[in-house]
């Protein structure tokens, strides 16, 4: 019973950074009608974000240290960072230790910048051409973005820690009734899993509360007689592909903590969340959150021993089956709409 | 009228030339003196670095790089010599290999076996390399082993550590410096025992391909020996990123011990994650739950960060050893480079001089006098004591570092500390050990 609590408790946790993800895909896809392979990049673009604010953090002033040796046997060069010197040592720490959250702050505008540019500097040029070729030139332009961070940061890992008042772990098992120990779970991830969900509904809110949603939505749904009642759809369709690029972002930042950003963490989100969206139904956000949360719980069940037993790698397929399971039950998604993508 | 100057038999004439000219280098290569594939002609030799140049290996294959550059460097009579200085074999002077300058190609492997393959056979076919040394997978040098032997080039494998490269995958034109799974679980497992106790039960989350599989079995094999119990061994795909749905299970299982057969991004993630789901502040069966990392290097260490601390591994040699070897090559590549070498740098950097030694002491390119030449070559002088290249099956015998994460740093390259130098006697095998069994070296294959 612990195993199960447990493993529902992480495949909501491993759900929400699909559900994050494929929620800014299918927002552009809605909105715009492009299929952005690109949009793995930005989840990376958007761990990175936290990376750099760490980088601009810790940088040092370098003094000599005569008394210590470096590994030539030169006197050591000591590395201070100047945040320390300016705000005396402790609060200098945690100024530096507190530098995946303020990175969220970092990303917004940093995130809005590069969406906007990506959107009006080249996706914009490709609304005319077939779907074939938006893969190739979104896919393209996530290989230049990774080879351009790998440029800058190598492709080793970086750590990039989580503040140490979020070090521990939450013990669900005393409050459900367990031994103390038997349900434990880290707080960082639990905090992901609220911040995605805060996420997901200030989204909702947005495109449901506010006038300019309400156009957006209107523009999803039928995009020429919105342009015939004198609204520049296009302008607020650009604003969505910028909102998507900083909720990819802000899921990269947040998740820094939990996998070590590298180069490649974009790919390997990516073709996840197509898989997100196929389930859910292309253009349906609230179908992206549902398959997200979903196969996020069904990837962890089949992770369990138990399953593994009867079902040897299981684990490993369990998404693409019941991606395969549901295109035949339901071939337009769990939630898709008729005419979407099938014109 | 027609005014081209075309004719028939104009055509046919320069025809005739053009497919002579074509043909004439494969007559000479194809029917002439060659004795063996890419025999070096001129005043140079050239020598094919296969490295991963891109992928998430991109930056171990860097390091790589910078020591073949670096031993190449040295074989010509440039820098400081390096270890040319405490090798105790004095065949090599400085004046190249042979009498012949030293050349070089890279390759990019990406670490994928088919790209591996290619760059290789580029490699030997387009450049006429008569070596490859690199890589830092087991599955790419199990695969550019293959393809070596078969062109009739030699291959000095770089980082592999997987125990069929020289198991059931051996073959006679390859070599690995490297040390292999079985002596990691050999050095580890006493250590292990005396840290933590004899009873002790064991959780292993392992890479599902050829060197996560020989880890895990070296590993389990050589704590049970100890009186540890596996309780069980759970295969994760390569690049899972996210491990939590592995780690989770663990929490619960009975077992006081996480063995994570993991290497590079896969290792940084498992390492990370566990250390974030409390494992590590986890008291199981009255016991303080530990975390292993049978194989560390550098680059890892580096990326792991704090969640490595007081976490045991071995390597196959590193930078802090106290040794004439270690310290010219430290210092001659620190110089260069600014940074402490990595173990697969000294083992790529080490299986250069080896090669080049072996032919000057052959006094021939020929891959299968190179193959005599190494066969059962004892030397010293090269950063890890005294070493023996096993003619039965061409994989090499010295001390292995067991490591720990250090608990407090004082700089970047200060992450790791040598917990002890486990001599070569204890993990030494016979070449028909079971899990070294059912390979078979063949003969040695010049090509051409």
């Amino acid at each position: 019973m612990d195993q199960i609590i447990l493993q529902f408790i992480n495949g909501l946790d491993k759900g929400s950074a699909y559900a994050l993800i494929a929620l800014g895909l299918t927002l552009i896809f809605g909105t715009l009608g492009v299929v952005n392979f690109a949009h793995g990049a930005l989840f990376m673009l958007g761990a990175f974000c936290a990376v750099t604010l760490q980088r601009i953090f810790t940088l040092s002033a370098e003094t000599i240290d005569p008394t210590q040796k470096d590994f030539l046997g030169n006197p050591l060069v000591v590395k201070t960072p100047y945040v320390e010197l300016w705000f005396g040592p402790d609060m200098g720490a945690s100024v530096i230790h507190w530098s995946v959250p303020l990175a969220i702050l970092f990303a917004i505008p940093i995130m809005l910048v590069i969406g906007y540019a990506m959107e009006r500097g080249l996706i914009k040029h490709f609304y005319k051409r077939p779907h074939a070729d938006q893969i190739l030139v979104t896919f393209g332009l996530a290989i230049v973005l990774q080879e351009i961070i790998k440029q800058f940061f190598g492709a080793n890992p970086i750590p990039t820690s989580a503040p140490p008042v979020f070090a521990g772990s939450f013990d669900f098992g005393v409050l459900l009734g367990f031994d103390a120990n038997t349900i434990i779970y880290p707080y960082w991830r639990m905090i992901y899993f609220l911040f995605s969900t805060v996420i997901i509904a200030a989204v909702f809110a947005f495109l449901r509360f506010t006038t300019f949603g309400m156009v957006v939505r209107a523009g999803m749904a039928d995009r020429e007689t919105v342009g015939l009642l004198g609204i520049d759809i296009d302008k607020r369709f650009t604003i969505m592909f910028a909102l998507a690029a900083v909720v990819a972002g802000l899921a990269g930042v947040m998740y820094a903590p939990i996998n070590s950003p590298n180069y490649h963490m974009g790919m390997d989100f990516l073709v996840l969340s197509f898989v997100v969206v196929v389930v859910g139904g292309m253009g349906s956000l609230p179908g992206a959150i549902l398959a997200g949360y979903l196969l996020g719980v069904l990837e962890s069940f089949a992770s369990m021993n138990a399953v593994k037993e009867i079902l040897p790698g299981i684990d490993q397929i369990v998404l693409y089956l019941t991606a395969i399971i549901i295109l035949l039950v339901r071939p337009r998604g769990l939630m898709g709409k008729r005419g979407v993508m099938e014109d | 009228m027609s005014t081209s100057n075309f004719t028939r038999r104009g055509v046919l004439k320069t025809g005739a030339i053009a497919g002579a000219g074509v043909a004439l280098p494969t007559i000479f290569t194809a029917g002439s003196a060659s004795a063996f594939t890419n025999e070096p002609t001129g005043s140079t030799v050239k020598l094919g670095f296969n490295v991963p140049q891109s992928g998430p290996y991109a930056d171990e294959g860097l390091d790589e790089l910078r020591a073949q550059k670096l031993a190449v460097e040295h074989l010509n009579g440039g820098g400081d010599g390096g270890m040319l200085s405490t090798f105790n074999s004095k065949v090599l002077d400085g004046t190249g290999i042979l009498g012949k300058k030293v050349e070089f190609v890279t390759g990019d492997t990406q670490t994928k076996s088919d790209a591996a393959r290619a760059s290789a056979k580029s490699m030997i076919e387009k450049d006429g390399v008569v070596m490859i040394n690199g890589g830092s997978s087991s599955g790419v040098a199990i695969a550019v082993q293959g393809l070596c032997q078969e062109a009739g080039v030699i291959f000095m494998a770089g980082l592999t550590h997987s125990n069929d490269t020289t198991g059931k995958d051996k073959k006679a034109n390859g070599f690995r410096h490297f040390f292999n799974a079985y002596m990691s679980g050999a050095a580890l497992a006493p250590v292990l025992a005396k840290a933590y106790g004899t009873d002790r039960k064991a959780y292993h989350l392992t890479a599902d391909y050829t060197w996560g599989w020989t880890q895990e079995e070296s590993i389990a094999s050589a704590t049970e020996a100890v009186g540890w119990q596996t309780v069980k061994k759970v295969r994760t795909p390569v690049g899972a990123g996210d491990f939590s749905s592995y780690i989770t299970p663990v929490l619960n299982s009975g077992a006081d011990v996480l063995i994570l057969n993991h290497y590079g991004r896969d290792m940084i993630n498992s390492i990370t994650q566990a250390v974030q789901f409390g494992l590590r502040d986890k008291m199981v069966n009255g016991k303080q739950f530990e975390i292993v990392v049978p194989l560390y290097s550098e680059l890892m260490a580096e990326g792991a960060g704090e969640a490595i601390k007081g976490v045991y591994g071995s390597m196959n040699w590193n930078w802090q050893l106290d040794n004439p070897g270690t310290k010219a090559f430290v210092k001659s590549f620190g110089e260069k480079y600014g940074r402490p070498p990595s173990n697969s740098a000294q083992t790529c950097y080490v299986q250069t001089l080896l090669y080049a030694d072996a032919v000057q002491r052959a006094g021939s390119f020929n891959p299968c006098a190179v193959v005599e030449a190494l066969e059962g070559f004892e030397f010293d002088g090269m950063g890890n004591g005294p070493t023996l290249y096993r003619a039965a099956d061409h994989q090499c015998f010295k001390d292995v570092l067991v490591m720990k994460g250090k608990e407090n740093p004082t700089n970047q390259f200060d992450i790791l500390e040598i917990v002890e130098l486990t001599p070569r006697a204890q993990v030494e095998y016979a070449p028909d050990h079971p899990m070294f069994a059912g390979g078979n070296l063949g003969k040695c294959n010049p090509g051409a």
